[in-house]
């Protein structure tokens, strides 16, 4: 085994680029390892982790280009070198030939009537940048990770002050104007507002309010960290100021993890002045407060969508009691498939396994599954004694957050490349003990062009492990996306029906179709 | 009328630092975006980055 790398000074490119072009690199027949980085601190250290440190990559700079690979035999690096060239010239050329500043300022003198600002830079450098645009009173959306709260807290007060919008960090999902940004779905133009602190919660609830035929006036992230103490949900108060003065949003859904109890309700009291209906969705939160204040809590992301639907034509009282219905089929329908599904697995196959590309998504099949069913393990459990024990890729019935740091490092996240998963897939297959796999499939800009077909050989190669043990896999998908989304929705279910999955058309529908087979199978079992 | 209600009544223009593809979507859109060839500033030397703001934060 040899190692060779190459340093090409003064030459950046953005991380997932790298990425996607490390896979293709990795590939190539006789490559152990390769890693296309920039020469920053963090990746200097994955760089040693795979023994590819040396003195010329210990001194590249993070604005230089490293090309580093262990191969079999080191012929083979001109060809890798050459090929890395060629991807990268592909990229610029897909990118177009458009005029593209090197600065801000510059960028700024080029389009004074810009608006918005996304910034995606790495976490050291990006709130520089964002305070740079905020001070040019541009809006801001920070897809960034990897800023410090305190560096957080002080962009959204210069944002309140500047009756500015600061969305992020760690915001992956708005959709302002009917314009998706960042990972956002194609939804139609209407009356609800959405305000989140969970990306692919706000992109699930976007969806479901598309599919109950609503639509959305805004859709505004805030970032993760926005409900908590230190952050005080500055930008949520913000958004929901803006919005009560908007007269195309009749409705507002909040959606947010639990957050901090005085926060809550400084939020829910800024709320209530706006006089505007709205569904409040703090997951697995204090449902009483919600009430109290005389919003709708709800127990899904779908049936937030639902009731925020209703509530466009309806009174409080009249949806109050409504919830959204269990499947979109009919039930009789749902259970006989669910039966004929459970007749098929073998006595011993008991578990649930869900493999998520979205955290938020993850967290309410942990939610609905421990409702119904008990104990459930996750690298994102909802009790610390449900933490999936170390090194293990299954455990009992359990659901990963595949989008999580820990499965991240080095590659881009789940829901733009698929690798994670499809090895996760091929890995859980060898548990003769799993009974259902289930998963989401998550469409809309930003997205992988083709989620469903990325995952097609794995699906068919995990359930052929299973015929062959004479032994049957359940695979049931949740997709998140709509019609008008790039991927091609209809195209995505035709190739999970084929691939031998149960479709349904949320992630809420797709844990209680899991949660069915499972008690079916315990069921026959007694 | 706030700057956020402003912007809800303008047509989006974007400027974008970063994923290339985020770009790529909002052209796809007819979403009006200039892309920033950003690189770390200084060369990425944090020293150098740090003694750029100090004399930017004097002036």
């Amino acid at each position: 085994m040899s190692s060779k790398c190459l340093i090409k000074k003064n030459s950046y490119y953005d991380s997932v680029t790298l990425m996607i072009i490390t896979k293709e690199v990795e590939a190539v027949a006789g490559v152990e390892n390769a890693v296309v980085v920039m020469g920053t601190e963090h990746n200097k250290e994955l760089l040693d982790n795979v023994g590819l440190l040396n003195e010329e990559t210990t001194a590249a700079s993070p604005n230089d280009l490293i090309i580093a690979v262990k191969m079999k035999n080191d012929n083979i690096f001109e060809q890798i070198v050459q090929k890395v060239d060629e991807l990268l010239n592909k990229k610029k050329t897909e990118a177009g030939e458009d005029y593209c500043p090197p600065t801000l300022d510059s960028a700024v003198k080029f389009m004074p009537d810009s608006n918005l600002v996304i910034i995606s830079l790495p976490g050291q450098y990006a709130a520089a940048e964002a305070k740079k645009a905020l001070l040019k009173d541009k809006h801001v959306l920070l897809f960034s990770d990897n800023v410090s709260i305190e560096q957080e807290k002080e962009l959204k007060e210069l944002a309140v002050e500047r009756g500015l919008l600061m969305m992020g960090p760690d915001c992956g999902t708005a959709c302002i104007n009917n314009v998706p940004l960042a990972f956002a779905n194609a939804v139609k133009s209407g009356c609800i507002a959405v305000v989140g602190a969970s990306g692919t919660g706000t992109q699930e609830i976007m969806v479901q309010i598309d599919k109950f035929n609503g639509g959305i006036s805004q859709a505004i992230g805030t970032g993760g960290r926005d409900l908590k103490a230190e952050i005080g949900g500055l930008m949520m108060i913000q958004a929901i100021k803006a919005l009560a003065q908007d007269e195309n949003t009749k409705v507002i859904v909040l959606v947010s993890k639990p957050p901090a109890l005085e926060v809550a309700e400084k939020v829910l009291k800024v709320l209530k002045e706006t006089g505007k209906k709205a569904v409040v969705d703090f997951i697995g939160g204090d449902e009483q407060l919600v009430l109290k204040y005389g919003f709708l809590p709800a127990a899904t992301l779908e049936e937030a969508a639902y009731k925020a639907v209703q509530l466009c034509s309806k009174t409080y009282e009249e949806v109050l009691n409504s919830t959204a219905p269990d499947f979109t089929d009919s039930i009789e329908l749902v259970d006989n498939m669910a039966k004929a599904e459970a007749q098929k697995l073998k006595p011993n196959q008991k578990y649930l396994r869900g493999l998520y590309s979205g955290g938020t998504l993850c967290d309410e099949a942990l939610k609905l599954f421990t409702k119904e069913i008990g104990e459930i393990y996750s690298n994102i459990p909802l009790e610390p004694e449900y933490k999936l024990p170390e090194n293990t890729t299954g455990y009992k019935n359990c659901a990963i957050d595949l989008g999580d740091d820990e499965y991240t490092v080095g590659r881009p996240h789940p829901m733009i490349d698929s690798y994670a998963r499809q090895q996760m897939i091929l890995k859980q297959a060898e548990d003769q003990e799993m009974a259902v796999l289930l998963m989401d499939i998550v469409l809309g800009y930003g997205s992988n062009d083709d989620p469903a077909g990325s995952l097609f050989n794995e699906i068919k190669r995990a359930k052929s492990e299973f015929e062959a043990r004479g032994q049957y896999l359940c695979v049931v998908a949740g997709i998140c996306g709509t019609e008008n989304d790039p991927q091609d929705y209809a195209e995505q279910v035709r190739k999970l029906k084929e691939a031998g999955v149960i479709v349904m058309s949320s992630n809420a529908q797709a844990v209680r179709f899991a949660i069915k087979v499972l008690k079916e199978v315990a069921a026959c079992q007694r | 009328m706030s700057k956020v209600n402003e912007l809800f009544r303008q047509d989006l223009k974007v400027i974008n630092m970063g994923l290339k593809s985020f770009s790529q979507d909002l052209k796809k859109q007819n979403t009006e975006v200039l892309q920033v060839d950003w690189r770390p500033p200084a060369g990425g030397n944090p020293r150098m980055i740090e003694l750029l703001n100090r004399l930017k934060n004097k002036k």
